[in-house]
């Protein structure tokens, strides 16, 4: 029984704790995901989802806790596991100085993609940056950068993929064509973990919900478990309250939220 | 009052008591020595310093590397604090040296190996601890427990680079043979039992410091914290 | 970093006057002070350059290890430091009036191994100090005295060199620059990945 449990999720994060300095970013965080997943990951600014997603793919070594992902533990197996897995970051980890192609040919080198020419241009194709190919990534607007990210994160054709705030700096069209090159991975099979402020993009995507709260993630569930407005309502109250003023008086139900991380039943 | 509580207080006492003694040892108990006269007497400070010098950059060198193994903050306070009072050490015998040299070989410094290796020494640990204050706090203890190794594994390998690249050079100064009497060994053996007192202590009140100041930090995060979580 | 070796060495030569009696014997400090300040510059940018663009998490996502990132990084400012040694070797020659072609092959391995040193001990720091604010006061004062045993080498070998000193003498000198460089490969090996997390 056990076996099967450990062969049914893909990722695995048990007790994550991060901590700077004293401030503590991530408060044991329980997260399963099975194969083909996409869960969206939704919270207030400074809950946590950045340090979460740079956990979940190794860039952030846990305070305490452990994450495993296929089977490799991001600790130990970091090579092994880099080559499934595809991030997109705030940053673009672009380098100015060289053009759009050079950039993927770089990152493409490094993941030994095989005939990455034909590659680069299917890629490119695919964000629709076509004419600025030979052009140098500095004169590159954010949302150009942005989506030369999406090319340079997909590069190497990875299972898994964590996007943090993917539509950031997208104009609709990007947004649009970034919603329809998702929904392809999906019915690929291939698993993905987004980050968004914006509730009803998160939502058309994916099959699960979350929401991290001061570094607890306060709820997950599966989508179809889920009424919109409802979750959009609990949302907001969450943001919400985060600037209500420090004198704000405990009350009940936020003392609940906190406490039963996970065990929450959902407000109908 | 605790068991702890009957011991630590006169360690404290015991080491200034030792002071006291070695004091007494050094400027009334043992005679003057008769070729160099009464500077000799800096030599009682300097060598047990120099002693305690290479301790505490060994004791960051320890706790560095069980900090990178354990993954333990508190071996990388201890590193720091044994590291501030290394350096406060060698200090001291950066400045005794030439003091009790210029007299003796009529030069304030020389670059014998022992002598050069002791300065290099001092440039390591204080760039140790200004690595410390110009990095951001989550990479502080991953950065300096690797600089306290690499500095410290880099101590031999200096000094045998310059020995070696001294002996072929004439060596000016030979004379470092002094006449040790009876009652100079009793008082230089006095004085490193004292210095070796005051340095545990230092580093036990520093690392007491360290914590403290810790604490504090901690406790006014989880204070913020606190707020943060009955907001929400 | 040509540039900046040439300048270097024209401050010499105001420094010291080309008259000086005992040239010979401060050559080699000339030159690896040269080698060493305009090396410094090259290693700034080493990891700077990712620091910068916020690149570096992108490199550590790649599937490769941090001693292969390290590796790639010290191959890399080898190459230019190099480069640089060449092109002030050159410099120096025209300058100074000196030929070093007599010991172009001896005088090569020993630049080659005293600036392989320099610039594994180079790359460690500049991974370190690339993150602070204060990035190359921050290097300079982490790299020089823990680079003291390679330069003493170098410095000692060139100048044995330059003298024109039986062979043993140098080698037992080339022997030595080759340990200091495996045992700091060695540490790099041992302690890179603990600089590359985050």
């Amino acid at each position: 029984m056990v076996e099967l449990q450990k062969q049914e999720y893909i990722i695995e994060a048990r007790g994550l704790v991060k901590k700077f300095g004293f401030k503590t970013a991530l408060r044991k965080v329980d997260l399963f995901l099975k194969k083909g997943d996409c869960l969206a990951l939704f919270g207030p600014n400074g809950a946590g989802k950045t340090t979460l997603i740079q956990t979940l793919c190794s860039l952030m070594r846990p305070t305490s806790g452990e994450v495993v992902i296929a089977g490799f533990d991001t600790r130990y197996d970091r090579e092994a596991l880099h080559k499934i897995i595809g991030v997109i970051a705030h940053d673009t980890f672009l380098y100015n100085n060289l053009t759009a192609s050079e950039n993927l040919n770089f990152y493409g080198r490094m993941y030994h993609v095989t005939r990455l020419n034909e590659k680069i241009k299917e890629l490119i194709n695919l964000v629709g940056l076509n004419a600025y190919i030979n052009d140098q990534v500095q004169t590159f607007s954010r949302g150009m950068q942005q989506r030369l990210s999406v090319a340079r994160a997909i590069i190497h054709d990875p299972a898994i993929l964590f996007l943090d705030e993917p539509y950031t700096g997208l104009d609709q069209q990007g947004i649009e064509d970034l919603k329809q090159l998702l929904m392809k991975f999906r019915n690929q099979g291939k698993t993905i973990i987004l980050t968004s402020h914006n509730l009803s993009r998160g939502l058309e995507l994916c099959n699960q919900a979350a929401i991290l709260n001061a570094g607890v993630l306060i709820y997950q569930e599966d989508i179809a478990n889920i009424k919109k407005d409802d979750f959009k309502q609990l949302y907001l109250k969450l943001t919400g309250e985060k600037t209500w003023p420090v004198q704000a008086p405990l009350r009940a139900s936020s003392k609940n939220s906190r406490r039963s991380c996970g065990k929450i039943s959902y407000p109908n | 009052m605790t068991p702890k509580r009957i011991i630590k207080i006169p360690f404290e006492i015991i080491t200034f008591l030792a002071m006291l003694a070695a004091l007494y040892a050094i400027f009334l108990y043992a005679p003057v020595e008769k070729t160099m006269g009464l500077v000799q007497k800096i030599f009682y400070i300097h060598v047990p310093a120099a002693f305690l010098a290479f301790l505490g950059f060994f004791i960051t060198f320890i706790a560095s590397i069980l900090y990178l193994y354990k993954r333990d903050l508190k071996w990388d306070a201890a590193a720091f604090c044994s590291a501030e009072i290394g350096v406060i050490f060698c200090t001291i015998v950066l400045i005794t040296g030439p003091i009790w040299a210029k007299p003796i070989w009529n030069v304030w410094w020389t670059w014998d190996p022992r002598l050069t290796t002791t300065l290099i020494l001092w440039f390591i640990y204080v760039a140790y601890l200004m690595l410390r204050g110009v990095v951001s706090e989550h990479q502080r203890a991953n950065f300096s427990a690797v600089f306290g190794i690499i500095g410290f594994v880099n101590v031999p390998i200096t000094f045998l680079a310059i020995r070696l690249w001294r002996s072929i050079h004439p060596v000016l100064i030979t004379s470092r043979g002094i006449n040790i009497s009876t009652p100079m060994k009793h008082t230089l053996a006095l004085t490193f039992l004292a210095f070796c007192l005051l340095f545990f202590c230092l580093l036990k009140s520093r690392i007491k410091l360290e914590k403290m100041r810790t604490d504090t930090e901690m406790v006014s995060a989880l204070f913020e914290d606190k707020i943060h979580y009955q907001t929400n | 970093m040509c540039l900046f070796s040439f300048l270097v060495l024209i401050i010499f030569s105001f420094a010291f006057g080309t008259g000086l009696k005992s040239f010979k014997g401060i050559i080699p400090g000339i030159l690896w002070v040269a080698f060493i300040f305009s090396g410094l510059l090259g290693l700034s940018r080493s990891f700077g350059v990712e620091r910068d663009k916020g690149t570096l998490p992108g490199l550590l996502l790649c599937p490769v290890s941090p001693w292969e990132i390290f590796l790639a990084k010290m191959i890399g400012t080898l190459i230019f430091t190099v480069i640089m040694e060449i092109f002030t070797l050159l410099v120096f020659t025209i300058l100074y009036n000196q030929n070093f072609l007599p010991f172009l092959l001896p005088l090569g391995l020993v630049i080659f191994l005293g600036t392989l040193g320099f610039s594994i001990i180079g790359t460690i720091f500049s991974a370190m100090s690339s993150t602070t604010r204060t990035r190359d006061v921050m290097l300079s004062i982490l790299v020089f005295p823990i680079s003291v045993p390679v330069i003493i080498a170098a410095v000692k070998a060139t100048g044995l060199i330059l003298d024109g000193t039986s062979i043993q003498t140098v080698f037992s000198w080339l022997k030595i620059l080759v340990a200091f460089d495996f045992v700091f490969l060695l540490l790099a090996y041992l302690t890179f990945g603990f600089i590359m997390e985050e």
